[in-house]
C-alpha cells in the first residue's frame, strides 16, 4: 500500500504527539567521536593481538577454523620451541650490534661534519653540503649493486661487519644536526673560543650537551631504520648466525611456514624489544619521527 | 711557512677534518657507487666474473621486456592507490585523534603501534590473517555470509591486499606527521569561524584542509617515493606471485640483480627507477608548490 508521506514525513512514523523521550539535542554519556575512534583502533590492534594470540595456541588450534578467538590454554613452550628453533640468540645480537654501532657511528660523524657545515668556514663547504644533501634524492636501489660489490672487494660479506659500514654515516643526519645546531646561540661558542677551548672541545662540551633532542632524534631515527632493515642484510648475509632479527625471522618463516603458532611466537619475539622501548619512550619516538617529516 | 701557517691557522683545514669521516664514508657508499651503478647498467655483470661492456644493450633490452613493463604497471596501480589512501585516511584519523577525550592516549598508542612493527612482521601477520583455510579476515566474511577470498594466492586480489597491508603499518607515520601539522592550526582561527557561522565541515575543508597543505604535499613526495620503491612485504608474503601479480619493480630488480646474476641489467632498472622517482617528484613539488600556501 503507498499513501503519500504527511509532511514529508513517512506516514508509519508520523505521529502528533511528540516521542516521549526527545532524542534531539541529547547528548550521549560519552563523546562521538569514540564512535569513529574505536573500530579504527580495533582494526589498527587486531592483527598483533591475534599474532599474540595463535602464539600460545597449539599446533592444531592454529590450524583451526573458525579461528579461536582466544587460546583455551597457554602454550607458552611455543616461544621455547621457537627461540630453539633458529639461532635467535645470534638474531638479537647482531641486529643488537647493527643498531648500536650505526646509531654510535651516525651521531659522531654527523655530528662532527654538522657542526663543521654550521660553524666552521671552509674552502668548497657550500657545494660539498649540496653534494651531501643529493645523495638523499638517491634511492637506495640504485645503490645496491655497487654497494655490494665493495663490500665485497673488502671481504665483508656475510658479516655483521658488512651490514655495519656503509650505514655509518648518513647525510640525513648531517642536515638534521646543522639545522639544529644553528639555532643555538653563538655566544657561548665564542666565549669558549675565547678562553681558549679547541673546536673539538666546544663541539663535546657544549655544542653537544644543548643538542640531546636533535641527538635523540637521530639516534631513534637511526635506531628504528637499523632494527628493521630487511633489503640490505637479504642480500649481503647467507648464514643465519649471521642474520639480523627480521632476516632471521624470514629465514624461520621459511622453514616452519606451516607452523603458525611457532611463527607467530618467533614474530612476537622479534618485535618485542623494539616495542617495550616504544612503549617506554613513546613521545620521544612520536616528536622524532614529526620532527623528521618536518624537517625533509 | 707562512702558508702553512695560514693554512694550519685557518679554518679550512679544520673545517675539512671536521667533515673528513663523513666526507669517506658517504663518497664511498652514497656518491661513488652512483656514477659506478651507472657504468654497470652499459656492462655484462654477473657480480663475481670480469664484466665487460655491452653498451645500451641492458636498456634496449628493457624497452622490449614485457616482464619489466609488468612489473613497472603493478608498481603504478599500487602507488596510485596506496598514496591517496594511505593519506587521505591518516588526514581523517588525525582529525579525529586532535582533541582532548578519555582514552585518547590509548587510541593514539593503537594507531602509532604498527609503525614500529618491522615490515617482516607485519607481512607474517598478514599472511596468517588472510590465509584463504585458516585466515580470519575470511571467517569473518563467513560471520558476514559473504563468499570466501583467496586475497593473496589470487592473482586478482594480491595487489589490493598488499595495498591494505601497507596502508596499515604506514598509516601511523602520516597520522604522526597531520597531527604535528595540526597542532601549528592556531585555535582562535576555527573560533572564529565558528562565531562567524561556519559549519564544522566547512570549516575543516577551508581552514584545516588548506593549512595542512604543506604536511600533505611532504607525505605525498615522501609516500610516491617510498610506494615506488616496495619491496620487502612482496618478499615476505608473495615472492611476485600468484603469477607475478605482485612483481613490482624493485622485486623484479633484486630478482634479475641477485637471484639470476644479471647485474648490468639490474642497474639499468634501478636507473630507470631513479630517473622516474626524480621525475616525479620534481612533478610532485612543482605543482604542489603552486597550491601549497606555506604560513610564515
Amino acid at each position: 500500500m503507498t499513501t503519500e508521506p504527511l509532511l514529508g514525513v513517512p506516514p508509519q512514523q508520523f505521529r502528533l504527539d511528540p516521542p516521549p523521550e526527545e532524542p534531539r539535542r541529547r547528548r550521549l554519556p560519552f563523546s562521538p567521536w569514540h564512535l569513529a575512534l574505536m573500530p579504527i583502533a580495533a582494526v589498527m590492534l587486531l592483527p598483533l593481538v591475534w599474532m599474540v594470540a595463535v602464539s600460545l595456541e597449539t599446533d592444531a588450534q592454529s590450524h583451526a577454523f573458525p579461528p579461536l578467538l582466544f587460546p583455551k590454554s597457554f602454550q607458552f613452550e611455543n616461544y621455547k620451541t621457537a627461540f630453539n628453533a633458529v639461532p635467535f640468540a645470534h638474531f638479537f645480537l647482531n641486529s643488537l650490534l647493527y643498531s648500536l654501532t650505526t646509531v654510535a657511528g651516525n651521531l659522531l660523524f654527523c655530528s662532527l661534519a654538522a657542526y663543521a657545515f654550521a660553524r666552521m668556514r671552509f674552502r668548497g663547504s657550500n657545494i660539498l653540503f649540496v653534494v651531501f644533501l643529493a645523495t638523499l634524492m638517491v634511492p637506495f636501489q640504485v645503490l645496491i649493486i655497487p654497494t655490494f660489490l665493495i663490500v665485497k672487494h673488502l671481504g665483508m660479506v656475510d658479516s655483521v661487519g658488512g651490514l655495519i659500514v656503509p650505514n655509518l654515516c648518513n647525510a640525513f643526519g648531517i642536515f638534521l644536526l646543522r639545522q639544529f645546531f644553528r639555532t643555538l646561540p653563538i655566544e657561548l661558542e665564542e666565549a669558549a673560543r675565547i678562553d681558549g677551548t679547541s673546536r673539538l672541545g666546544i663541539l663535546f662540551k657544549i655544542v653537544l650537551p644543548l643538542s640531546l633532542p636533535a641527538l635523540a632524534t637521530l639516534g631513534i631515527i637511526q635506531f628504528m631504520w637499523s632494527w628493521n632493515d630487511f633489503l640490505w642484510p637479504l642480500i649481503i648475509i647467507n648464514s643465519d648466525t649471521h642474520a639480523p632479527l627480521q632476516l632471521g625471522l624470514s629465514m624461520f618463516q621459511g622453514a616452519h611456514a606451516q607452523h603458525w603458532n611457532l611463527l607467530m611466537a618467533a614474530t612476537v619475539m622479534s618485535q618485542l624489544p623494539m616495542l617495550i622501548v616504544f612503549l617506554f619512550a613513546q613521545r620521544w619516538f612520536v616528536q622524532s619521527l614529526a620532527f623528521s617529516g618536518m624537517k625533509q | 711557512m707562512t702558508w702553512a701557517k695560514r693554512a694550519l691557522g685557518s679554518e679550512h683545514l679544520a673545517g675539512w677534518a671536521f667533515v673528513a669521516p663523513a666526507v669517506i664514508l658517504i663518497g664511498l657508499f652514497g656518491i661513488f657507487p652512483i656514477v659506478w651503478s651507472g657504468v654497470i647498467s652499459f656492462q655484462a655483470n654477473d657480480l663475481t666474473s670480469p664484466p665487460h661492456g655491452v653498451g645500451f644493450a641492458n636498456y634496449r633490452a628493457l624497452a622490449k621486456d614485457p616482464a619489466f613493463r609488468t612489473a613497472a604497471k603493478h608498481t603504478l596501480i599500487y602507488t596510485v592507490l596506496f598514496v591517496p589512501i594511505s593519506i587521505a585516511g591518516a588526514m581523517a584519523i588525525a582529525v579525529a585523534l586532535n582533541r582532548r577525550i578519555r582514552g585518547i592516549r590509548f587510541y593514539r598508542l593503537a594507531v602509532f603501534i604498527p609503525v614500529v612493527t618491522s615490515t617482516v612482521a607485519t607481512g607474517i601477520v598478514f599472511l596468517w590473517l588472510l590465509d584463504p583455510t585458516f585466515g580470519l579476515v575470511n571467517w569473518i566474511l563467513h560471520g558476514l555470509g559473504l563468499p570466501q577470498q583467496k586475497f593473496l594466492q589470487d592473482p586478482n586480489q594480491a595487489l589490493y591486499c598488499i595495498v591494505a597491508m601497507t596502508v596499515w603499518s604506514w598509516l601511523g607515520f602520516d597520522v604522526i606527521i597531520y597531527l604535528a601539522a595540526l597542532q601549528g592550526i592556531p585555535r582562535d582561527l576555527l573560533e572564529a569561524a565558528e562565531i562567524d557561522g561556519a559549519s564544522k565541515w566547512s570549516s575543516f575543508r577551508t581552514i584545516v584542509v588548506p593549512l595542512l597543505g604543506p604536511a600533505t604535499l611532504f607525505l605525498t613526495v615522501w609516500s610516491t617515493i617510498n610506494a615506488l620503491q616496495l619491496f620487502d612485504e612482496i618478499y615476505v608474503t608473495t615472492r611476485g606471485g600468484p603469477l607475478s601479480s605482485t612483481t613490482v619493480i624493485v622485486y623484479y630488480l633484486y630478482q634479475q640483480a641477485f637471484q639470476f646474476f644479471n647485474g648490468g641489467y639490474g642497474a639499468a632498472i634501478a636507473y630507470v627507477l631513479f630517473v622516474a622517482i626524480l621525475i616525479v617528484t620534481v612533478i610532485q613539488l612543482w605543482v604542489g608548490n603552486r597550491r601549497v600556501h606555506y604560513s610564515s
